[in-house]
């Protein structure tokens, strides 16, 4: 039963294990820059996996700032798997032992968050674990790659890379603003309001991580104000019946679009990244469910129960 | 040695952050709007992470454009991660090289 749980964790974190292997070539590369040695670099991102704070924290080894300089920048690029983890404490079964939430705390990124929240019902461990066993080495043998190969890449294939980091987050948040409609224009919200922080000089003392986090909360916390997420109660049964069907539809359709890239990609060596990819689809467009603004996530789950 | 002292400081803040509500938060958050809250931040902060760092990624800027809107077109349509990922990033890659 674990197995089989950790298994599917393990594929559906491959295409998240290449996103990383690529990503991570260039926090190698950027490591080279904070004069660290490549047993550093790659112990760095075993211990801490994330991108963001990695990239902040090569600046301030750099300049060989004080410690706690490096702790309070890394407390606020990494506040949102804060966040995260608030969101994971309520996917979890309550009775889950102890020493299973410090495991799967080490694994909270926002790809495998993404996997995580996609997962039906509640979260097993072991999926989180089987995702962790494959994205984890991506991290830190790309981290090493690219120290190791610091000078040999052209430009243009790391700018390339760079990208692949990006789509895979668009992959993440775009296929969910299809499904629930109030999600496409909250995207397009928070883009133009961080290219304005971006641009207008005015904001300039703050630093990018720090507007990430502004940004998320304040945009979050209006679009929870303006439109909150149906309950899980009994109450709601009409709308359930309505939007249930809705729910199960999608799912459907879903479930056809995934099956259909699955068929039509099957060329290339990458199989077992086809499905893995095809699968994220399917949990994604499970993860939309819980954003259904009629319905409600309990009511999705049953719709494609019955 | 300083720096595996900056590694363990960053290691050791970033594990905090992400144990604490993980291993405190027992109970059911009730509470709608905190909630609706949770279940926004990942895609917000996604969004406002990508856009607008995106169009910097390449020295010409129309490139990066163009890797973005074919990004978000895939994604919407339901292309697998995989897919979009490698996609874009290969895109980019031909563009530059022209």
């Amino acid at each position: 039963m674990h197995r089989d749980v950790y298994m599917r964790g393990m594929r559906d974190g491959i295409p998240v294990m290449l996103g990383y292997f690529v990503v991570s070539i260039t926090i190698g590369i950027a490591a080279r820059g904070a004069n660290l040695t490549a047993a550093q670099a790659t112990t760095m991102s075993l211990t801490n996996l994330t991108s963001a704070g990695q990239f902040a924290s090569f600046a301030i080894i750099a300049a060989g700032a004080p410690y706690l300089e490096l702790l309070i920048s890394q407390a606020v690029i990494n506040l949102r798997y804060c966040l995260m983890s608030c969101a994971l404490s309520q996917k979890v079964d309550q009775q889950m032992p102890f020493y299973h939430r410090l495991i799967m705390a080490f694994g909270i990124t926002d790809e495998i968050f993404g996997l995580a929240v996609g997962q039906k019902g509640k979260l097993d461990p072991w999926y989180m674990y089987g995702a962790m066993s494959v994205a984890i080495p991506g991290w830190t043998l790309g981290t090493l790659l690219g120290i190791l190969s610091t000078g040999m890449l052209p430009p243009s294939i790391l700018n390339a890379m760079n990208m692949a980091l990006y789509g895979m987050f668009i992959a993440i948040f775009m296929p969910a603003a299809r499904d629930n409609k109030i999600l496409l224009p909250i995207i397009f919200i928070s883009m133009g309001a961080s290219a304005v922080f971006q641009m207008l000089p005015v904001f300039d003392f703050i630093s990018s991580g720090m507007k990430i986090i502004i940004l998320t909360l304040v945009i979050s916390f209006a679009a929870a104000v303006l439109f909150p997420i149906g309950e899980e109660t009994a109450e709601s049964e009409k709308a359930a019946g309505i939007s249930g069907a809705g729910d199960a539809a999608k799912l459907a359709d879903a479930g056809k679009t995934a099956g259909s890239a699955g068929a039509g990609d099957a060329v290339g060596s990458a199989g077992a990244g086809e499905a893995a990819g095809t699968a994220v689809i399917g949990e994604t467009a499970g993860l939309a469910d819980t954003g259904e603004t009629a319905g409600t996530a309990a009511d999705g789950k049953e719709a494609s129960l019955s | 040695m300083r720096n595996y002292i900056y590694i363990l400081v960053m290691a050791l803040t970033t594990y905090f952050i992400r144990a604490v509500p993980l291993t405190l938060l027992r109970k059911e958050i009730t509470n709608r709007t905190f909630r609706s809250f949770l279940t926004y931040v990942p895609y917000v902060t996604l969004a406002v992470m990508t856009f607008p760092a995106i169009l910097s990624i390449t020295d010409e800027t129309w490139i990066a454009w163009v890797g973005f809107a074919a990004a978000m077109v895939l994604a919407y349509n339901r292309v697998s991660l995989f897919i979009v990922s490698l996609g874009c990033c290969a895109l980019v890659l031909a563009l530059q090289l022209l």
